[in-house]
């Protein structure tokens, strides 16, 4: 028997969409009289025998989805990644049954649960107790179920003293941690998420990465839609790109990843005077940032350990001494992790009045995996900065085997890890703890 | 291992073994409608109450004080009119709450399967046990009036079916319309207002010239209410059989027509929700 769980073949998804005719001009209020009424007529005949009715003069066929055909092994987690409008929700909602496919077909072998959204149908006016089997039921777990793990759900959302308090009266925390825990407490056989960790806090996010991770472990056969390269890389094994509607790649997570990145290149260019500046801004003003990676492609997604250059366009009004850049790359939170300063490695100039740009290459990004901040500055050495600003933009660090011995470094960014400091690990023989200790 | 096949036009083929498959699911959204409808009110359940009893009160003195129409044979007008009451309410209520139950739902409808006509008739529950508990005056009322019924309320729970499929049929062709048209939303409102004085809850269909008597059992209200009456007043409201049949059909026929039209347009529900 194959252990195929998930086949799916020439599945498409087609949308009519419809447009209001521009140039149309009628040339009499008889015409317009005409129109409306044998548009109404048509319209309403098409209602009373069911048939969809779009708005609009001319339509346009839009395929959402088309040709995509792919198999998921038992116990396998495969990511589904593409930009935004590739397909990805359309091929989610597919899978669980939301809408139809237009053509093709799909054999799923197992129960299915599906993960669109956290609380789904969730109801402000009910309890957390009653949320809970509400919302158990409708993600498809059978009462029985429920109860025989109602009090891990209750446990894992931190919630024993409010379960009796209508969850309208409950922080937007407590909201999400219940709606998570129950979800988390599913146990299907196929598992399909949409980005539902894109909620909450950033700590709360990496507590519901590992229990992600946790259940793909597990051995169940997972489908998860991200953007998050990082949580994709540390979930899946293997995974499928899509790009506008069709199966662009699949392979091992890894290399479907570096593709991805290669193509997405969206954010790596920015216009600095679009954001808020602070300082004085006597001097000098940051005009642009760029992004690129070892093979000088833009980019805005990074390997761990990998290559990244930033430029840097400054304009300057006066002449600055003793003139220092820096790039400030900080968490999340916003915790300051490095510092990426020309005076450091010893770049001492002075800056001429007019247009430069600075090029800094970071030969080994040393972060864990994750999404960071980037800031920038410039000063005159000793002084405070004359322009910065702050978040300019994020990028993002994808695992990888930097020491090839396979460690799992998503797994560590969960509990709150953000730099890799390199080390050399021996085993020291020993006869005598203390002495040798010494 | 249980195999599901999706594909354009499969979801015909097991939609009524899913039905079943889902019965969990529809007795938590119907007592979750039970269990939010009068959270945040004073008086809560007494609603259920208050409404039908003040109309009735309203249209016996309109209709029977100051129109001066008569009542079924010897039964006493406030009576009468409180056992068309009971049909109407439940009628009126459970078309509004299925009507309205997809785009109130919206956000399940487009984030998780379930065969969709699970929603609107989750809702007849609610309107069911408003009407039970509405139920209970007219117990209060006959005990006034000291009217016993006969023999014939025993089938009262055929008419109250009657009702709520009534209600069903158009409930499901207006509430998927609603999806994409929210017109319909407005025409609910208006139809069970101008129901109300069109169908013979505030006066006896007896009122209806003979020759007409036919034409107004097209409503299929009519005929609910008349049965309603049958069972409660007894043979003081005798039933127009053949009028009874033709409002008995016309509900079948609505029926049939809000479920087929349900089915065609369920598969595009959650793309233009």
């Amino acid at each position: 028997m194959s252990d195929i769980v998930i086949k799916a073949e020439n599945l498409g998804k087609k949308y009519t969409i419809g447009h209001q005719s521009q140039g149309s001009s009628y040339t009499a209020l008889r015409d317009v009289f005409a129109e409306s009424a044998l548009t109404i007529w048509h319209k309403t005949k098409d209602l009373l025998r069911g048939n969809p009715v779009i708005q609009g003069d001319t339509l346009e066929e839009v395929w959402a989805l088309k040709d995509v055909s792919f198999e998921v092994r038992q116990g396998e987690a495969v990511g589904i990644i593409g930009r935004n409008g590739a397909g990805k929700s359309t091929l989610l909602k597919i899978l669980s049954r939301i809408t139809e496919p237009t053509t093709g077909r799909v054999t799923i072998r197992g129960r299915v649960a599906s993960l669109l959204e956290v609380g789904t149908g969730f109801h402000p006016e009910l309890t957390g107790r009653e949320n809970i089997y509400l919302n158990g039921t409708i993600l498809g777990m059978t009462r029985s179920e429920i109860k025989s793990k109602f009090d891990e759900i209750v446990s894992f959302a931190e919630i024993e003293r409010y379960l009796d308090t209508p969850v309208k009266r409950y922080s937007s925390g407590m909201y999400v941690r219940l709606a998570f825990a129950v979800a988390a407490h599913l146990e299907p056989e196929i598992l399909l998420i949409d980005e539902v960790l894109a909620v909450g806090d950033a700590v709360f996010q990496k507590k519901c990465l590992g229990k992600m991770n946790a259940v793909a472990k597990e051995g169940r056969t997972v489908l998860f839609v991200s953007h998050n390269m990082s949580a994709v890389m540390g979930l899946c094994e293997s995974a499928v790109m899509l790009d506008s509607g069709s199966l662009a790649f699949t392979g091992p997570v890894k290399e479907v990843i570096s593709r991805y990145t290669m193509s997405v290149s969206s954010k790596n260019f920015l216009d600095l005077d679009q954001l808020p500046h602070g300082g004085a801004g006597a001097f000098a003003r940051l005009k642009l940032m760029s992004i690129f990676n070892e093979q000088n492609q833009p980019a805005s997604t990074f390997f761990m350990g990998s290559t990244a250059i930033i430029r840097l366009g400054v304009s300057c009004v006066r002449r600055m001494e003793n003139f220092e850049i820096g790039v400030k790359i900080s968490s999340w939170a916003g915790v300051a992790i490095h510092y990426i300063v020309s005076t450091w490695e010893g770049m001492h100039c002075d800056l001429e009045v007019g247009e430069h740009i600075f090029e800094v290459n970071i030969p080994r990004l040393m972060l864990l995996p994750g999404k960071y901040l980037l800031g920038a500055w410039v000063m005159k050495e000793g002084n405070p900065a004359d322009d910065h600003v702050q978040e300019i933009t994020t990028i993002e660090i994808v695992g990888s085997d930097i020491n090839d011995c396979g460690a799992d470094f998503e797994r560590y960014a969960y509990s709150g890890c953000e730099v890799y400091a390199p080390s050399h690990w021996t085993i020291v023989k020993t006869t005598n703890l203390k002495e040798d200790s010494k | 291992m249980s195999e599901i096949v999706i594909e354009a036009g499969r979801a015909e083929k097991n939609y009524w073994a899913d039905l079943w498959r889902y019965r969990e699911l529809f007795l938590i959204l119907a007592w979750r409608d039970l269990s939010v409808r009068y959270k945040q009110t004073i008086i809560g359940i007494l609603w259920a109450i208050l409404r039908p009893f003040l109309t009735m009160i309203v249209f016996t003195i309109i209709f029977s004080k100051v129109a001066k129409l008569p009542s079924d044979g010897s039964a006493p007008y406030a009576l009468m009119v409180f056992a068309a009451m009971l049909p109407w309410s439940l009628f009126s209520s459970s078309l509004t709450e299925s009507s309205n139950s997809l785009i109130d739902n919206a956000n399940l409808i487009s984030k998780v399967y379930f065969p969709r006509i699970i929603m609107p008739t989750a809702t007849l529950i609610t309107a069911l046990v408003d009407f039970l508990i509405s139920f209970s005056i007219l117990i209060l009322i006959m005990i006034y009036y000291q009217f016993a019924p006969g023999w014939n309320i025993l089938l009262l729970p055929f008419f109250i079916v009657m009702a709520l499929l009534a209600s069903l049929g158009p409930g499901l062709w207006i509430t998927a319309l609603n999806v994409k048209y929210r017109d319909f939303r407005y025409v609910i409102p208006f139809v069970a207002q101008f129901g109300l004085y069109i169908s013979p809850v505030g006066f006896t269909s007896k009122v209806i010239p003979e020759q007409w008597r036919m034409i107004y059992s097209l409503n299929p209200m009519v005929g609910v209410i008349d049965g309603f009456r049958w069972c409660i007043l007894g043979a003081e409201s005798p039933i127009y059989l053949s009028g009874f049949l033709v409002s008995l059909m016309i509900v079948a026929f609505f029926l049939w027509l809000g479920i087929s039209r349900f089915r065609k347009m369920e598969k595009t529900f959650a793309d233009i929700i």
